[in-house]
């Protein structure tokens, strides 16, 4: 009787694998199989939605290629990138990338989009922050700290993502070592993700360093109540960046799709596909496009951009340094010779 | 209130649950884990008759060898898979990293160990009881073997069960393999369950989260009540 049992069951499981097989064949059997490009991106431009929701869907239905997006941190994206893993990488730090392409790796650089970091803080703002510049802000919040050694007034994320490298180059050009204020009463460190930094940073009614997308999500779902107290300025700046991995550094990639995909970024189309997302639900876009800056070469955000996300070749400014191009065929870069200083 | 935005992200977890993208989330999962289920007892069932029903030196040495991979982390293996599979790597020319298959060969890894274990452990025990019978009774060596391994059906089954409950509810290997893609009628999806659940969590979409864990949950406690009832049914 036992046995009867037993076949029942295994009756049932074949039957259920059976039905996945089933399934299975059926997905594959609909679809043509379409040609696919792997991008490694870092998280604080997959965690917005935009690269799936938007970014994804337009450039399949144009190409018929699909993008399959990594998320990394900058340094992981790279790594993935170096083991041949990916086509091309979307990534926002500029020292990095230029050790990237200076390895060889990378080839054709592409400026895409912007935004900015914010400092966000509890509504009252104890330590009168809101409207200053950068700096100033930090060195208050870094004399009311020292004034309330027994409360947490500074949330540091201290995980080596985007985000805390900005902060660490932030406080240095405040005039301030990192690794020592870590050691200071007031100075608080999570290591981990911005979200459950923006949940500790409300709920001890403390500051700390946002990129922007997270901190709109989460505020807009109530989960937090901070406000964004700096919000512009030059050394906030974050430039975002495609580049293409070197086909004759890596073998087997797909150096003509990830061409295609850095054209379609910087292209009309998709410069307005950045510029239109989020604006529905969050009342103001997630990221700017920047190739309408580059073209109108003036204003502040366009000083901004050379200096935090070009590359200095010579006296001029540019996105990619000519040893670092290959076959761009009809791919423009920009390049100015400006003097910034 | 504390308690009012989980109650809120239940009530819309609820609405969320017959959602195509959730079902179509869920089912990758059970297909995914269930080909893995398939793979490890292909390679587990041969290796576990072999160990459990034949003696030879050093068999204390591989079944303490087995359970000790019984605990190797979910992203321990996620890493040595990483290195061996990226195609860099010494397999990868096989192109399994962030694939479907890769999860499904990273999933039976980790369930190799649970499985043969199961087995082994269940034949042994039977074979005390039966083979002296059935060689008292007149059966031959490989008869009586066999009848021992048509014994030990339940404790087969429940370590299939075990190792399913295992890939599906796994974390590691589906992130750092899979790579959780998702694109809408993509053809190489590889969001599972837990990656899907982890993803909407730290982006503050808890709803989802919700209706996807509330899925997880039902395939395992259903699979894990089944297992309980075989072997109430065996005892």
């Amino acid at each position: 009787m036992n046995k009867r049992i037993a076949v029942f069951v295994i009756l049932l499981i074949v039957s259920i694998a059976f039905g996945c097989i089933g399934n299975s064949q059926q997905e594959t059997a609909t679809p043509e199989k379409p040609k696919a490009l792997t991008i490694s991106t870092t998280t604080s431009l997959y965690d917005t939605g935009i690269l799936e929701e938007v970014v994804a869907p337009a450039f399949k239905e144009k190409y018929n290629i699909e993008l399959r997006f990594i998320p990394k941190g900058t340094g992981g994206a790279i790594m993935d990138a170096k083991n041949g893993a990916s086509d091309a990488i979307l990534v926002h730090a500029l020292s990095k990338e230029q050790v990237f392409m200076e390895e060889g790796y990378g080839v054709n650089r592409k400026v895409f989009a912007y935004n900015f970091f914010v400092i966000v803080g509890p509504k009252d703002d104890p330590a009168g922050i809101r409207g200053l510049n950068v700096i100033d802000a930090l060195k208050k919040i870094v004399e009311y700290g020292r004034a309330h050694p027994d409360q947490l007034i500074w949330i540091s994320r201290d995980d080596g993502s985007g985000t805390n490298t900005k902060e660490i180059a932030l406080w240095k050009a405040a005039g301030f070592e990192f690794e020592n204020l870590k050691n200071e009463k007031w100075f608080g460190t999570t290591g981990s993700g911005m979200g459950n930094t923006l949940l500790y940073t409300s709920e001890r009614k403390a500051y700390t360093l946002s990129d922007i997308g997270t901190y709109l999500k989460y505020q807009k779902e109530g989960k937090i109540d901070l406000d964004m107290l700096v919000d512009k300025g030059e050394q906030l700046i974050n430039v975002y960046a495609i580049i293409i991995i070197n086909p004759k550094k890596i073998e087997d990639k797909d150096f003509d799709g990830a061409m295609l995909l850095a054209k379609w970024l910087t292209s009309e189309e998709g410069q307005k596909a950045i510029a239109e997302y989020g604006k529905d639900e969050f009342g103001r876009p997630l990221f700017y496009p920047a190739i309408p800056v580059l073209e109108k070469e003036e204003g502040n955000v366009f000083e901004w951009i050379l200096k935090y996300g070009f590359i200095k070749d010579g006296d001029i400014y540019t996105e990619c340094p000519k040893k670092y191009r290959y076959n761009p065929g009809d791919m423009k870069f920009y390049e100015f010779k400006i003097d910034l200083s | 209130m504390a308690w009012d935005y989980i109650i809120q992200g239940f009530k819309e977890a609820l609405g969320l649950i017959t959602q195509d993208y959730v079902i179509e989330i869920a089912l990758r999962s059970i297909k995914v884990s269930g080909l893995a289920t398939l793979i490890a007892v292909a390679w587990s069932l041969p290796l576990s008759i072999f160990i459990g029903l034949t003696n030879f030196r050093g068999k204390w040495a591989v079944k303490g060898l087995i359970n000790g991979l019984m605990g190797v982390p979910t992203v321990i293996w996620g890493l040595i898979l990483y290195l061996f599979l990226v195609p860099k790597g010494p397999f990868g020319a096989l192109g399994l990293l962030y694939t479907e298959m890769g999860i499904s060969i990273g999933q039976a890894l980790l369930i190799t160990p649970i499985i043969i274990s199961i087995v082994v452990n269940s034949l042994e025990a039977i074979e005390v009881e039966i083979r002296e019978l059935a060689l008292t009774l007149g059966a031959d060596e490989i008869r009586a073997s066999f009848q021992v391994v048509t014994e030990s059906f339940g404790g087969i089954i429940l370590a299939i069960i075990a190792g399913f409950n295992r890939a599906i509810a796994e974390l590691g290997i589906a992130l750092m393999i899979g790579g959780n893609i998702y694109v809408k009628g993509g053809y190489y999806n590889t969001r599972v369950l837990t990656t899907a659940i982890q993803m909407y969590t730290v982006r503050a979409e808890v709803s989802i989260a919700i209706a996807l864990g509330i899925i997880l949950m039902s395939i395992v406690l259903g699979i894990n009540l089944l297992s309980n009832l075989i072997r109430k049914w065996l005892s």
